[in-house]
């Protein structure tokens, strides 16, 4: 048998380690998807009160891959009059850029894809593709809901991804750097020692815009189920609605993730530092965003933009020249 | 292929009438019958532009189910089951006014017992039709859980009226002079005991939901119904007043025995889809307030009367019409019997009819989410509606 160096002579160390990163994030966004699942049941259930699902497995945690196992086999149907291939593109491509936004995200102080100094860029740049793939969507399809969704998808996205960029520059900033890691690193132990202290505000404009991006409610105007029966995936079947559902959920992932790591401090914790501090601080970001679902009505379309334009643009862009100016003063 | 080719394609008999106007940049889109916030098979053809709705036009009939053509073929008696499934939400009401409208014409006693229980099950099955409302309505507007919360007291008056009509949902409760059955002790017991705990219920309702922001911003001054327009389309029930008219059917012709209880008829003179959503509110509230007296005075005695006609009656020829206040407003039953066995005609007055016609000028110019509010709030219950 040959050994694993010999295997690996001539391809170079940074690509290997990409890849096995590539692969240990897609075992990372699979599992963390159901466990989403799952918790969004049954939060959803506590809310409601009635116990979520309890049936299959101990806690009803088996549940995620039964349904997993239902969608995966429906038939996928295209329907009459559909660009098949724009239809079929739309939800690979709304699925395989996650990947991406994950590797520059460190889990603890060694356990990152790829630590570059650009990271915060390099999440903000690809996220921008989700909207395109719903764009699609909603255009390939031939169905007028899923058009008025995608409409509703791209207004949604473009206008919040300002405040959300601007509140992230804001940190940035503060810290002087791009890099996760930097700024996980610059931030302490102890919550009064995070950026949530000096930046309450972008945290909050962060948050909003994070949910809205997401397209969760109350923010879930692209696919308003009692307006545009399921909005930009409404002839999706099987997978191909599959694929946009573990998108959303990675998407949340994604921005719980990167809000632990810029405003929460990261996988820093006051005992033992480590991964899990991490995934706590995400998933207790997580449980917020499903905990508003349940609990809100929907806003409607006008009221979701006057209130950006309105409200969080301006405030982001006074945070961002506030923090500017503080940056120059004291600094 | 655009969109509009498609529809050409397509379109059945009544979008291709609604497509005739001249080719813009305009959806014609089919809200139903199979649109989650259309509750049931109501549809409704909508030209959009953008999200702006430019006209709307109401389809009916796809659960129409010859109701009325069914009186006519079946005897007095035999027609009492249908009227739980006009309405299938309050459909104690529809029983009241088909047996209400039978008695005037047979000229049939009721006795004091069986007029108290019929109050106490139709306002029970009130709050239940409200409930129902209120969680549909808010899920509409995109809340998933309050019709949990409905769902469970609503479970509670199931439960009470399954004990007493046998049935959960289409009741035919309700026999030519009485009722079918007695209260049991099981029955008393569990109503004072679901009383105390709805009324606690109720403000737990206003703090979570009727004062959260969004709700409010999703209803006030949306689909504003003045009283003029209320009046040209024959609106009863909530949606007349919630534009200010205090016109209720027990009040306004009292029937049974509802002259003998103290309660209010809510009314808020804003006319929008939040004064609707307050009516009701402060309607299930009312009719605790009914339910609490009726309890307290109900004397003891038979609850069907001992001269109740047999199957096979025959009231004799005439004709006689009993209106009744349901949920969603005024019912009526007009029956003309010329001395057979079953009733010449039948005609039923449906208020869900009446309130939807309000819909297609309402729903003009505005945008799409909110004649989905707009829809909701008018609290139409389709099987009502096509007979």
């Amino acid at each position: 048998m040959p050994d694993m160096n010999t295997l690996l002579a001539g391809i170079p160390a940074e690509l290997t380690r990409l890849v096995l990163a590539l692969i240990g994030l897609m075992a990372f966004i699979g599992l963390n998807g159901l466990a989403l699942v799952w918790v969004e049941r049954k939060v959803a259930g506590h809310v409601q009160r009635r116990p979520g699902p309890y049936e299959v497995g101990p806690f009803g945690l088996i549940q995620p891959i039964v349904d997993a196992v239902k969608l995966v086999g429906k038939q996928l149907a295209t329907p009459a009059g559909a660009d098949k291939f724009l239809f079929w593109l739309a939800p690979l491509l709304s699925f395989l850029p996650i990947f991406l936004l994950f590797i520059p995200i460190p889990f603890s102080e060694n356990l990152v894809g790829l630590n570059t100094n650009l990271g915060v860029l390099l999440i903000l740049a690809f996220a921008g593709l989700n909207v395109l793939a719903l764009c699609l969507a909603g255009w390939g399809q031939n169905n007028k809901w899923g058009l008025l969704g995608a409409g509703r998808a791209v207004a949604q996205s473009v206008a919040y991804e300002i405040p959300l960029l601007l509140a992230v520059l804001a940190v940035s900033f503060q810290t002087g750097s791009l890099s996760l890691a930097e700024i996980t690193a610059k931030q302490g132990a102890w919550p009064w020692q995070w950026n949530i202290v000096v930046q309450p505000l972008a945290f909050f404009l962060y948050f909003i815009c994070a949910v809205a991006e997401t397209n969760r409610a109350p923010f879930d105007l692209p696919e308003a189920e009692s307006e545009l029966t399921a909005g930009f995936h409404t002839e999706y079947s099987g997978m191909g609605f599959g694929l946009f559902f573990l998108a959303e959920y990675a998407n949340m992932i994604v921005v719980c993730s990167v809000a632990t790591v810029l405003f929460l401090g990261g996988w820093q914790g006051p005992v033992e530092p480590g991964w899990w501090w991490f995934l706590i601080k995400m998933y207790a970001l997580l449980v917020v965003i499903i905990w508003f679902r349940w609990t809100y009505p929907r806003v409607r379309f006008d009221q979701l933009l006057n209130l950006n334009w309105k409200w969080l643009l301006p405030l982001s862009m006074v945070n961002l020249l506030a923090t500017a100016f503080a940056v120059k003063l004291f600094a | 292929m655009s969109h509009c080719e498609a529809n050409a394609l397509t379109g059945d008999t009544y979008t291709r009438r609604f497509d005739t106007g001249p080719a813009g940049d305009t959806l014609i889109v089919n809200m139903g019958p199979q649109h989650p916030s259309t509750h049931g098979v109501l549809r409704v053809i909508v030209e959009l532009d953008g999200e702006y709705i430019l006209r709307a036009e109401p389809v009916l009939g796809y659960v129409h189910r010859m109701h009325e053509k069914m009186g006519e073929v079946k005897s007095f008696t035999q027609y009492l089951p249908n009227m739980g499934r006009v309405d299938y939400l309050h459909a104690l009401a529809w029983n009241w006014a088909y047996v209400g409208a039978v008695e005037k014409l047979g000229g049939v006693e009721v006795p004091e017992r069986a007029q108290y229980l019929r109050v106490i099950s139709t306002e029970l099955n009130r709050i239940s039709s409200h409930l129902v409302w209120w969680g549909a309505y808010l899920l509409d507007l995109g809340a998933f859980t309050p019709i949990m919360y409905a769902f469970d007291d609503r479970e509670i008056i199931l439960d009470l009226l399954q004990i007493i009509t046998g049935s959960r949902l289409t009741y035919c409760y309700f026999r030519f002079g009485g009722v079918v059955a007695d209260v049991t002790p099981a029955f008393v017991s569990g109503l004072t005991e679901f009383l105390a705990r709805f009324k606690s219920r109720l403000p737990m309702y206003t703090d979570l939901v009727t004062n959260n922001v969004i709700l409010r911003k999703r209803c006030e001054e949306i689909g504003v119904i003045d009283v003029d327009m209320a009046r040209r389309y024959g609106a009863t029930g909530p949606v007349l007043r919630g534009s200010g008219v205090a016109y209720d059917t027990r009040r306004a012709e009292p029937y049974g025995i509802y002259d003998r209880f103290d309660y209010e008829i809510p009314t808020f003179p804003e006319g929008d889809a939040m004064a609707r959503y307050m009516v009701r509110m402060r309607e299930m509230e009312e009719s605790v307030k009914i339910i609490e007296q009726a309890l307290a005075q109900m004397p003891e005695g038979e609850y069907l009367s001992a001269k109740a006609p047999k199957p096979a009656w025959k009231p004799g020829v005439g004709e006689a019409y009993f209106a009744v206040e349901g949920a969603r407003g005024k019912i009526g039953a007009y029956v003309v019997s010329d001395g057979a066995k079953n009733p010449y005609r039948v005609k039923l007055r449906a208020p869900s009819y009446c309130n939807l016609s309000l819909f297609a000028e309402l729903a003009q110019g505005v945008i799409l989410a909110d004649a989905v509010s707009i829809m909701g709030s008018l609290d139409l219950v389709i099987p009502e509606i096509d007979r």
